[in-house]
């Protein structure tokens, strides 16, 4: 009896040190000083060049509008995955509903750190494990042109997820294995410009590793199949293989990289399709070296087979 | 001659049954519409030399396709089992799904109403056009293995 008292208590002083532990872990950590300082005034040009590269607008317009209203950032998007369902939210101006009275360190915080200004953890549905590549200068422009777009009032409904991922504490541990400023892609120094700044659209604001490669369990993306598509986390469909290997794009030349994000063909006048429409209406907004650029870096990445499986074909 | 007879008979049988299959002749028509596309968009881009005549014979044969697009005949209900990307949203918003396509055939009917004189003119028209792929294939369309 004693011995099961002891026990008892060990594993009461152990689950509480565990518990301790894990919540000093999973805390939001926020930028540094230093980091802050590097942030910068901003101009607003330059950052609309880094709002259609993080495709803000595909999540945050009001589901199917057009045009100027996409710069409406209202939020109510819904995105079905196995972990629930996300809204994103009202990113306008407005003071309110929006974010209109965000510093623009809030907003680094955010989009660096996934820690919102009250401090807690945003979910990774909004891509900040991309974004933390982000130079914080960019940051700073994002901030001076999302100033000039207008303030929408209305709340975005709450995300709703299924236990265990409606904790957001929890994020503070995946944040530990996922949440890094370093590239994916390891790049020799000689490396040639366009394939170096193709890396940092790709991996830091266009976030298309978040479609493009599979995910773990726990939701991170697997490194090793960098790229290499995934099974769509909304619907049945699949988000395609975009390095070279096999079933990817290795038959593509740069050009055709570069002419699919700029008009939707693809080399056999096949046309964009599904979540990718939006992002590409978004590539096609930038300028012609940096849609070089991605196409540089896409024929730099490593190739992989398809990174989901393959279709069993309905039989006739 | 009797067996020359069956033998057509039974080839043109089979054509008409290769024809019955709606995903397969919804298949045919997209693919023919890329390839037309395709042929404009070079033409556009500058890759190959722009003739007004067979520019506008290529946008009719665009229309004539366009047209072909019987939505309830290629897109009748049970036709989205099998091998095919159609999304199940069509048969969800019949409506809409209508809707995009009547906007593709009123646009290159447009395309052809005000034929283009030069490059530019028709990499204006494809962009209209590409726009309404990426539209339609936005909603309407899942991307399989």
């Amino acid at each position: 009896m004693a011995l099961l008292k002891k026990l008892i208590g060990a594993a009461l002083v152990l689950g509480g040190v565990g518990a301790v532990a894990g919540w000093i872990l999973s805390a939001p950590v926020k930028l540094d000083t230093e980091t802050l300082a590097q942030l910068g005034p901003g101009d607003a040009a330059r950052g609309k060049r880094i709002f259609y590269a993080g495709g803000c607008t595909s999540c945050h317009a009001k589901p199917g509008s057009e045009g100027e209203a996409r710069l409406q950032l209202v939020g109510g998007l819904e995105l079905k995955t196995p972990f629930g369902t996300f809204v994103p939210p009202n990113i306008s101006q407005d003071p309110k509903d929006g974010i209109g009275a965000w510093t623009v360190g809030d907003l680094a915080n955010a989009m660096l750190k996934g820690v919102s200004p009250s401090g807690e953890h945003f979910y990774p549905a909004f891509p900040y494990a991309s974004y933390a590549r982000m130079k914080p200068a960019d940051i700073a422009d994002l901030y001076a042109f999302l100033k000039t777009l207008p303030a929408v009032a209305g709340k975005a409904p709450d995300n709703s997820l299924s236990f265990p991922f409606n904790i957001r504490r929890g994020l503070g541990l995946w944040k530990r294995l996922y949440l890094s400023n370093q590239p994916v892609i390891a790049l020799a120094d000689n490396t040639p410009a366009p394939v170096l700044a193709g890396r940092y659209l790709v991996e830091g604001p266009g976030h298309c590793g978040e479609c493009h490669t599979p995910r773990d369990f726990t939701g991170g993306t697997k490194k090793s199949q960098w790229l290499a598509g995934a099974a769509a986390a909304e619907g049945s469909g699949i988000v395609p293989n975009i390095t070279s290997g096999e079933g990817g794009i290795g038959d593509w030349s740069e050009t055709d990289i570069a002419n699919y994000l700029e008009t939707g063909f693809t080399p056999e006048f096949d046309s964009v399709g599904g979540a990718m429409v939006d992002v590409q209406r978004n590539m096609a907004e930038l300028t012609p070296e940096d849609r070089a650029a991605i196409a540089a870096y896409l024929k730099a990445v490593p190739p992989h087979p398809n990174g989901y499986p393959v279709r069993a074909k309905p039989a006739k | 001659m009797r067996k020359l007879v069956i033998a057509i008979s039974m080839l043109s049988l089979a054509v008409s049954a290769a024809f019955a299959d709606p995903i397969l002749d919804r298949q045919g028509l997209m693919k023919e519409r890329g390839k037309l596309v395709g042929g404009l968009s070079k033409i556009a881009k500058g890759e190959a030399d722009f003739d007004a005549a067979a520019v506008l014979t290529q946008l009719q044969a665009l229309q004539v396709n366009a047209e072909k697009f019987d939505v309830d005949a290629l897109f009748p209900a049970g036709s989205d089992k099998g091998d095919t990307t159609a999304s199940p949203k069509i048969w969800e918003d019949m409506a809409g799904f209508k809707s995009t396509e009547d906007k593709y055939l009123a646009d290159v009917k447009a395309a052809v109403a005000a034929a283009p004189a030069d490059a530019g003119a028709l990499k204006a028209q494809i962009g209209i056009l590409g726009a309404d792929c990426g539209t339609c294939h936005q909603t309407y369309r899942v991307k399989k293995g």
